[in-house]
């Protein structure tokens, strides 16, 4: 059981990871236009 | 004169030498429009960004502090095929972006919480069936509380906050049981957790504050869309005045940057943008859109004029008294005041219920710790399971069961034409018995057209076309429109407060008053035919012709009030225009029940006389002098060509020419109400089922979480239910 030591704290700081990225997304506008977002990303250009 | 459009007044300096500027635009629908808009814009000198939002249908432009105009952007969208205009962010959305952009930070930290506890619960779960140490539960567990602790203080502010204002104001709604039940479940916990128990239900307070914040983002998108639309919507019809800057100099600005005091220009064909008082010039103006009434007034010297009223005939000079949306008609100013303070005593389905759920599970909880101790269990094991039988009651499904259901029809709402102002719109709509019309702009279109069109011949009505487009005057613009004339006369001249006339080869042509055109004779018994219409002549050589002009019933008008009659819902016209006219309309849409020459009390009347008789009353109307009448109904709805204080007035707003949104309006709400009780009673039945359990203490976290994730699931699939509506033939 001594594999708890480091899988208990590598399990949160993946998750905390997942939190952080998706609180950064936020701040930086990732969801102020999911429509447009979806079209660009298959667009030739830029 | 010279006119210069001056969009000053939206610009926003961002420092280090860029200016930033909003735009709506119309049409944008796909990625190529994107691209075009975004290459077309950033090809002009100085401009360092433009990025295309599709989703609120935005232009945002920054460039270099210098020589570009603003009005320069809105002309090269012009030129790519998009209608532009300016667009300041209201405060109101502003506070909605905000508040939508909080709930997911929520969101986020309760999902990231509820699956690392799950991760942790899980074994303990396992482990407590099997071969796990004590201590290694005990660990799992202060690890649980570790994270749940802070982010259910995170993320369950919306819910703590909103329970605190419903206390402090002696009220219960949906939130004051979420936040007792979730408190006591993670005050338990650790209780439990300090005392080596076995069980702790970190885990389902966590899961029920993320499944609840679901039903919350929903419901704040929902709004914030609407928000957008008709922020466009309003900034597109481009509203400005033409303001004096000199004791000779005009210049174009928005409304929004007039002040009262100023003094704005108005133009035949023109309409008026701000309320004010005339103090030079001598026209006529329609007033149709602030009293109903489709007779022009005569306005001069000293006559006070609306916003909302087109200007007919001759030039004015208007003081602006208030500008856009400031005074009004004191009358109507203070029926609004009354009717509304009537209206917020509604009391939302969602409340009713919790009114109703609260105590009854507070009592339970209370009886069944009671119950084990008089049974003989210790105080210990008694709080265990009354808390325990909070948690299984937590309104998780209840909290769910409403707001999807929403979303999902305010979806469908609006992609048939349909905005929702107020949230608690849908289930008021779905019970109204009666629907009150205003006649002019509501069943009507609001724009003048040639009724007549099939008695004129072609060549005739399109010479007349043509000649109408040199003049301003509004029923000049609608044969112009009717005969789809693009390419004006030569030489066409325009005789204030008469008419055109032009001259092609030697043959005169004349258009304007019977009396112009030498047509007296022909104007009389057309006149006396259709009460309503106004009347244009037209003359080409010694031929004259009549061409009647008025406001067409909306396309649809007479289908939409019969599928009305169809599901049992009483239709009346109360108009404040002439009862020729309103007597008219009625007979040709067969209503049976109709008032003419209504003031705005007496309409107030007529709804306070219905609801006294128990009918739920639905108004649609767009006048100004609607306003009061729209407040003072159970729920009303606007033609988003209204005037601006009856949009902000009605519960739902409807776009385009038809009147269809109001029946497929009635459709969706009637079908949404029908699943929200279901959902409600789908919720509670599953209550019935998991209460006895949790009472006789068989409840583990394990049967929580699965039967608190598996009625959620169930309501959200029923919700998705919303999205359609069987169509009736008639």
């Amino acid at each position: 059981m001594e594999v708890l030591v480091f899988l208990v704290p590598l399990a949160l700081a993946l998750g905390l990871a997942g939190l952080f990225a998706f609180l950064w997304s936020l701040k930086n506008g990732q969801y102020e236009d999911l429509d447009g977002a979806a079209w660009r990303a298959i667009s030739d250009d830029d | 004169m010279q006119t210069t459009r001056d969009f000053s007044h939206y610009v926003k300096d961002l420092g280090a030498g860029l200016n930033h500027i909003d735009l709506a635009v119309e049409g944008v629908s796909c990625a190529a429009c994107m691209s075009k808009i975004e290459r077309g814009l950033s090809t002009l000198p100085d401009v360092t960004l433009a990025r295309v939002n599709l989703t609120d249908r935005r232009v945002a432009l920054e460039w270099k502090q210098g020589t570009l105009d603003p009005a320069r952007f809105i002309d090269r969208l012009a030129e790519l095929g998009y209608k532009a205009y300016p667009f300041e962010t209201e405060s109101a959305e502003a506070r909605e972006a905000e508040q939508s952009r909080f709930l997911l930070r929520c969101l986020g930290v309760a999902a990231f919480a509820t699956m690392n506890v799950m991760m942790l619960s899980i074994p303990v779960w396992s482990g407590n069936v099997s071969d796990m140490l004590p201590e290694q539960r005990d660990f799992f567990h202060w690890l649980s509380a570790l994270i749940g602790l802070p982010a259910a203080a995170y993320a369950g502010q919306p819910f703590f906050r909103s329970a605190y204002r419903a206390l402090r104001t002696g009220n219960v709604n949906m939130d004051v049981p979420i936040s007792i039940g979730v408190t006591l479940a993670l005050g338990m916990s650790v209780v439990e957790t300090i005392n080596h128990a076995e069980h702790a239900y970190f885990d389902a307070a966590i899961m029920l504050l993320t499944f609840l914040l679901v039903g919350r983002v929903l419901d704040q998108n929902m709004r914030r869309k609407t928000r957008a639309v008709a922020g466009n919507l309003a900034a597109l019809k481009a509203e400005s005045a033409t303001k004096f800057i000199g004791p000779d100099e005009i210049s174009q600005v928005p409304v929004a940057a007039i002040r009262a005091g100023d003094i704005v220009l108005l133009r035949p064909g023109e309409r008026c943008a701000v309320d004010g008082t005339v103090i030079d010039g001598r026209s006529e103006i329609d007033q149709s859109l602030i009293t109903g009434e489709t007779l022009y007034v005569p306005a001069e010297q000293g006559t006070p004029v609306y916003a909302g009223s087109l200007n007919i005939s001759g030039t004015l000079r208007v003081k602006v008294s208030a500008a856009a949306e400031g005074t009004l008609l004191s009358e109507i100013s203070r029926l609004l005041d009354n009717a509304l303070q009537a209206r917020s005593r509604y009391m939302r389905l969602a409340d009713r219920a919790s009114r109703l759920y609260a105590p009854v599970v507070h009592a339970t909880a209370l009886l069944t710790v009671i119950g084990w101790v008089l049974l003989g269990a210790s105080w210990h094991d008694a709080i265990v399971t009354g808390v325990a039988v909070l948690i299984i009651t937590c309104p998780c499904a209840l909290g769910l069961a409403i707001p999807t259901v929403q979303t999902v029809a305010s979806g469908a709402m609006f992609s048939s034409g349909v905005l929702l102002n107020a949230g608690d719109a849908i289930e008021r709509l779905a019970e109204a018995d009666r629907v009150i019309f205003d006649k002019t702009g509501t069943l009507t279109l609001p724009e003048l057209e040639v009724v007549n069109a099939a008695d004129i011949p072609a060549d005739v009505f399109a010479l007349a076309g043509q000649l109408a487009l040199s003049s301003h005057h509004p029923l000049a613009a609608a044969v112009a429109e009717a005969a789809g004339a693009t390419s004006p006369l030569r030489g066409a001249i325009e005789e204030p407060g008469q008419g055109v006339r032009a001259r092609v080869g030697d043959i005169e042509l004349r258009l304007g008053r019977p009396s112009f055109c030498g047509a007296e004779k022909l104007a009389t018994p057309e006149a006396n035919l259709d009460p309503e219409a106004s009347v244009v002549a037209f003359r080409r050589g010694e031929e004259t012709y009549l061409f009647s002009v008025r406001q067409a019933l909306r396309p649809d008008a007479r289908a939409v009030l019969d599928g009305l009659k169809a599901r049992g819902i009483a239709v009346e016209i109360l108009s404040g225009d002439r009862e020729p006219a309103v007597a008219a309309a009625a007979a040709a849409l067969g209503v049976a029940e109709w008032r003419a020459g209504v003031t705005p009390a007496e309409k107030i009347a007529r709804i306070e006389d219905l609801k006294g008789r128990g009918a739920k009353v639905m108004m649609v109307g767009d006048g100004m002098n609607d306003a009061p009448s729209l407040a003072a109904a159970y729920v009303s709805m606007s033609p988003i060509s209204a005037a601006h204080l009856s949009q902000a007035t009605a519960d739902l707003v409807f776009l385009g020419r038809p009147l269809a949104p109001v029946l497929a309006a009635i459709d969706y709400a009637r079908k949404a109400l029908y699943l929200m009780r279901q959902n409600l009673w789908l919720a509670v039945g599953y209550n019935v089922l998991a209460v006895p359990l949790a009472i006789s203490g068989l409840v583990t976290p394990l049967i929580a979480a699965a039967a608190m994730s598996g009625s959620s699931i169930l309501v959200m699939l029923n919700a998705l239910r919303a999205r359609s509506v069987a169509v009736r033939r008639s």
